[in-house]
């Protein structure tokens, strides 16, 4: 018997729409002392499962309506209110994705770590925010020593993340749930935080539930893992054994349409390749690296010492600084970077959408500059641009076929309005839907067809050059691997140039043939894609590349 | 999660929403009928509303006077339903001149940004803090009491609260994706604006128009009390509230009557509003 | 802090400036307004004021001489009673107009936010659809109707409490609750909104997982977030309360500085309006001032600005 057992736990949630099984009679078990990773991608329940440990769950909408979770004796999902709060906290601890909405802007950070000491009463006012300091300096946020009355607003998001973790762990918890706490933040600054949290619990002797959608990070933590998918667990095991032999087609499809590092093929497998009946051979994973088609291409887009310079109330800040880049014709230059290093900046303004300070934007060779319309125009059609967030690219009011068919109506493009149609149809079946699809409207749509529609639109132009800007950023990982396909398909079927922005080094090596790695606006190394990872030659790019965790790294748990 | 079969836009989906909603259907309702008796009221009524019968004075509602008569023998009746006339109108057209600039107001602001925004809003923000209606009441004194002026006057201080909003809306259409890729297609800004930008403010413009003509009707009820509104023989529900006050002991019906229908007019608009506004609350269309 | 009520200020003053320029000028060339000369005006006002405005001298010395008498809080001798100075009528009713309005406001606020604060707490529950049903009922019963039918049923009828007049405490009473209430209704209304927002922000669930119980979440984590917007609503509100004593003066036959600028306003009394007019906008920017301060106290990000 574990320290916390759930067992046969299902949690609906009521709407106007009907009735919603988030979570489907499951079972999980955690011992004591071990970091237990609960993995699964959106819809699968496993924050339902996290938060309703802790009762945290609003009910109404939702309603637990069988199963029980043991712990010490008790069982939680039957304890009144007030030994919730008691067990919360002191007990159990929790910690939550974003770390800038989880604290409260209007008290001290240090308050908010000491308050759980005064909540449980295991220490005086004046011994919990001494505790506090000296448990925030253990986390690393030492700053605390010289401005004690700092407010969260005032700290970086993995400052914040730390701040939180202390917050949790000060009581001295037996188990620690953890939801998602490193989704938000940036690659080395999640590995820190990664490291920080396995040192603590181990310290501490705290188990963990580790809940992440993805599931290489989870193997760089966990000794054992819980997949689930819609509601249900469909396989736990110990890590190694989870990734050397995953049983279930799902997991198997998870663990192979991750775009890892070593991963050189031209296609990534999707969970259809795996979840398709009677088939239970993937299809061939594996083809031949491309040979290097960069040899003898011309340079469709190039940069020359391009700058971005905004003002802000702390004065003049390079977004972009000095970049100078070239791409070439038919081939997809990775941009790959943290936050802040001006990477979504640089693709803007490549787009004229954001303007430059100084520097050149040549296509064909030619400047652009402040042209006249029917040369913007003409610009507009050949460069075009996706968008990171599904959901905000479409206008909720028009149908379908009116977002797409508008760019033809401004561009001249298609002789009539059944011409349009026409052509909308095409471009509708070159992203994998159809016709029946042009009445609707983008509410109606998964996020991944609605990225589908946003390249169906980039592509009513018939252009050249296209920007990714952090395109599958927001997706699950199966839905990231049909996209990426579509993408490449894409490139060969119509010549198409690329500039891939992402944060995500497995996926932009995926896609690129070239990279350049920024940091703080300006380019720090560029290479082809190999030649980047096998060999980088400065110190950030290394530390990128140490950041990935070992199991996103190679494909080798898998063959 | 795709729904089957019939595509809802989101106007219909709101409209569906504002159905099931009986305070705002019941409001609605209302607000019907009191437009159906303001504005035919006073012609199906035998008595006119100004004409005086002297004999008559002060006389509580009976089958002849269905809600009395006044100091100077009017029907009440008459004089509640075309002061209806009146308080609407104004309502509604001081509304209107509010919409009118105030849209315009903050769509410009809000889509030039930069200086050119923190300029207007800087004017909004200064103005917002003065109570207009002293200002109106100069206004008054020193150029009369115009009709025309009086809800141009109204007007011109509810804009401040629609210019508000429609400025914030759209300063986050600005910034959404969807805005941003009809400008990478070449967009011309007028387009950007007419077809992609105002459509998606309609939601707020209409919830807020709707709370705006209960504002608008209450300034005109009170420049009416203090008897600066509308001349006599014009009558609003203010000042017929104006007269029953002063009556009241003699005569509570001549407050009572154009009272409860001015606070009926008031509460059904204030509900329809609510109603409207979480109809048409984004946070519930946003499936994903 | 410091530098945001240095900045304020700074900001006032061309603010007070432009309205007194307007006002000026608007009176100067209105038609029909005091300087009017085809106006018929008593021979004693006439030269009092013209021995005040300076109306024999050119329209620049004029504005001077009116800025600088501004600057001194001489407001000219009232139009239609030229013994007395505007400044002195002012001062005579504005105090009293003031404790009607601190009343009003601690009314408004101590009936107002704790109905707010428990409607959020027990949403849609009888304690969240009542008071908010009674209070979208106070928004829509305007001063100048609940007044009347509370000195109808208590005053008249049940003889409780004294209907006009202002002589002591007891004449506090009606009128005061009459323009609290209305606002009561606006702060339960207001209340209620923000703190349900702030309720279901993530930091609250931070706090409950923490171990907090509803005392202490309500108190220490939602208070101050949940307050703001009734915060940002002090400054229309001091403007209505503004407006409000117009009304209430009115029908209470209180002496206050809103009953007096009435009746300026209906016996044409150009410069007790005007010298009313620049002190009420004085005073509103003070207000606001008042209100933005509050509001920095409260929310640490905008100390910053």
């Amino acid at each position: 018997m574990g320290q916390l057992n759930i067992q046969n736990l299902s949690v609906n949630f009521h709407s106007r729409e009907g009735i919603f099984q988030a979570v489907n009679d499951i079972d999980l078990e955690i011992k004591e002392g071990e970091i237990v990773g609960l993995v699964g991608e959106s819809g699968s329940g496993k924050s339902v499962t996290c938060n309703s440990i802790l009762q945290l769950l609003p009910c109404p909408p939702a309603e637990i309506s069988q199963g029980a979770i043991h712990w010490t004796n008790k069982d939680l999902l039957k304890q009144k209110e007030q030994n919730m709060e008691r067990i919360r906290g002191q007990e159990i601890s929790m910690i939550f994705q974003d770390p800038m909405s989880s604290l409260n802007p209007y008290l001290t950070v240090l308050e908010q770590v000491a308050e759980p000491l005064i909540i449980h009463n295991l220490a005086t006012p004046e011994e919990a925010m001494q505790q506090a300091s000296d448990m925030l300096v253990e986390v690393g946020v030492d700053r605390i020593r010289t401005s004690p009355n700092s407010y969260p607003h005032e700290f970086s998001g993995g400052m914040r993340q730390r701040a939180m973790i202390a917050m949790a762990l000060i009581t001295k918890p037996a188990l620690l749930l953890a939801d998602e706490p490193t989704t938000a933040l940036d690659v080395t600054v999640q590995a820190k935080i990664l490291s920080i949290l396995k040192e603590a619990c181990k310290k501490l002797k705290v188990s963990v539930l580790f809940v992440s959608h993805d599931l290489g990070l989870v193997a760089e933590l966990a000794d054992r893992v819980v997949v689930m998918y819609r509601g249900k667990v469909i396989e736990q095991s110990d890590t190694n054994t989870l990734f050397r032999n995953p049983e279930h087609p799902y997991v198997k499809a998870l663990i192979a349409c991750r775009p890892t590092l070593e991963n050189s093929s031209n296609r990534l497998p999707t969970v259809d390749d795996f979840i398709s009946p009677g088939d239970s051979k993937p299809k061939a994973i594996k083809s031949p690296p491309s040979s290097a088609p960069l040899i003898g291409k011309k340079t469709l887009v190039e940069t020359k010492g391009l700058t971005v310079e905004f003002t802000s109330k702390d004065g003049k800040v390079r977004a972009v600084d000095d970049v100078s880049l070239a791409i070439l014709e038919g081939s997809t230059h990775g941009l790959v970077g943290e936050s802040g290093s001006g990477k979504t900046t640089l693709g803007r303004s490549i787009l004229q959408l954001i303007k430059k300070t100084s520097g050149q934007i040549l296509l064909h060779g030619l400047p652009i500059q402040e042209q006249s319309s029917l040369q913007k125009l003409h610009f507009r059609k050949s460069m075009q641009i996706i968008f990171q967030d599904p959901y905000a690219s479409l206008n909720p009011r028009l149908t379908i076929e009116q977002t797409l068919s508008e760019p033809m109506t401004v561009h001249g493009i298609g002789k009539s309005k059944q011409d349009r149609k026409d052509r909308v149809i095409a471009l509708l079946e070159e992203v994998g839907l159809n016709s029946e699809h042009l009445s609707r409207y983008p509410h109606q749509f998964s996020g991944g067809q609605r990225q589908r529609i946003c390249v169906a639109r980039a592509l009513t132009t018939e252009p050249k050059f296209i920007v990714c800007d952090e395109c599958v950023s927001a997706m699950d990982v199966s839905v990231q691997a049909q996209v990426l396909n579509l993408l490449k398909s894409l490139q060969e079927s119509r010549g198409l140039t690329y500039l891939f922005i992402s944060h995500d080094l497995g996926v932009v090596k995926f896609m690129s043939d070239e990279i350049s790695v920024m940091q703080k606006g300006k380019v720090v190394e560029t290479g082809t894609a190999e030649a980047i990872y096998r060999d980088p030659q400065m110190e950030y790019t290394r530390k990128l590349i140490d950041a990935v965790p070992r199991a996103n790294r190679k494909a080798e748990f898998y063959s | 999660m795709m729904s089957a079969g019939t595509s809802n836009s989101l106007g219909k989906d709101a409209w569906l929403r504002l159905r099931a909603n009986r305070m705002a259907v019941m409001s609605l309702f209302v607000l019907v009928g009191i437009f159906i008796v303001s504005l035919f009221g006073p012609a199906l009524c035998s008595f006119s509303y100004e004409e005086q019968n002297l004999d008559k004075v002060f006389q509580s509602p009976d089958r002849v006077h269905l809600f009395g008569t006044d100091n100077l023998g009017r029907d009440l009746f008459a004089r509640t339903a075309y002061g209806g006339r009146i308080s609407l109108a104004v309502g509604l057209l001081a509304t209107l001149v509010s919409l009118v600039i105030g849209v315009s107001y903050g769509m410009i602001s809000g889509y030039a940004g930069g200086r050119i925004d923190s300029l207007m809003m800087r004017g909004v923000d200064v103005l917002y803090s003065l109570p207009f209606i002293i200002f109106v009441i100069l206004l008054m004194v020193l150029f009369g009491r115009n009709f025309l002026l009086l809800f141009v006057a109204i007007g011109a201080v509810e804009w401040l609260t629609l210019a508000r909003i429609t400025r914030a809306q759209t300063l986050n259409l600005k910034n959404t994706e969807f805005i941003e890729a009809a400008r990478a297609l070449g967009f011309s800004n007028l387009r950007i604006i007419f077809r992609h930008i105002l459509p998606n403010l309609l939601g707020p413009i209409i919830v807020y128009a709707t709370l705006t003509v209960p504002a608008v009707m209450l300034l005109e009820a009170v420049l009416s009390f203090l008897g600066l509104g509308v001349q006599a023989p014009m009558s609003s529900w203010g000042s017929l509230i104006k007269e029953g006050a002063e009556k009241m002991d003699a005569a509570p019906w001549l407050l009572l009557f154009p009272g409860l229908f001015f606070c009926v007019t008031l509460f059904a608009l204030n509900f329809l509003g609510d109603g409207l506004r979480d109809a048409l609350d984004p946070k519930s269309s946003k499936n994903g | 802090m410091k530098k945001l009520l240095l900045s304020r200020l700074l900001q006032a003053i061309p603010t007070l400036w432009v309205i007194a320029t307007l006002t000026f000028f608007m009176t100067r060339f209105a038609p029909g307004g005091p300087f009017d000369s085809e106006k018929a005006i008593a021979e004693e006002i006439k030269v009092k004021l013209e021995s005040h405005f300076g109306l024999d001298r050119p329209l620049l010395e004029q504005y001077l001489i009116y800025l600088q008498n501004l600057l001194h809080g001489d407001l000219g001798p009232s139009f239609k009673y030229p013994e007395w100075d505007v400044s002195e009528l002012i001062a005579t009713a504005f105090p009293v107009s003031l404790t009607l309005g601190i009343l009003s406001l601690l009314i408004a606020l101590c009936i107002g936010i704790p109905i707010g604060m428990v409607a959020a707490l027990r949403r849609n529950s009888w304690m969240d659809y009542l008071p908010m049903s009674l209070s979208m009922a106070g928004i829509c019963l305007p001063t100048f109707v609940l007044g009347p039918l509370l000195i109808f049923a208590l005053s008249t009828n049940l003889g409780v409490l004294p209907p006009v007049g202002w002589y002591g405490p007891e004449d506090w009473i009606l009128p005061s609750l009459t323009l609290g209430l209305f606002y009561a209704a606006y702060i339960a209304r207001l209340t209620r909104a923000g703190m349900l927002e702030t309720l279901q922000l993530d930091y609250i669930r931070t706090a409950r997982a923490k171990g907090a119980n509803s005392w202490r979440i309500l108190t220490k984590h939602a208070a101050k977030g949940g307050l703001l917007p009734v915060v940002t609503f002090l400054g229309p509100a001091f403007a209505g309360l503004i407006t409000g004593s117009f009304v209430i003066e009115s029908i209470f036959f209180i002496p206050g500085l809103g009953k007096f600028f009435v009746t300026a306003a209906f016996n044409r009394d150009y410069t007790m309006v005007l010298g009313t007019v620049l002190f009420y906008a004085t005073l509103i920017i003070f207000l606001n001032l008042l209100v933005d301060v509050l509001q920095a106290w409260l929310d640490p990000k905008a100390r910053q600005t």
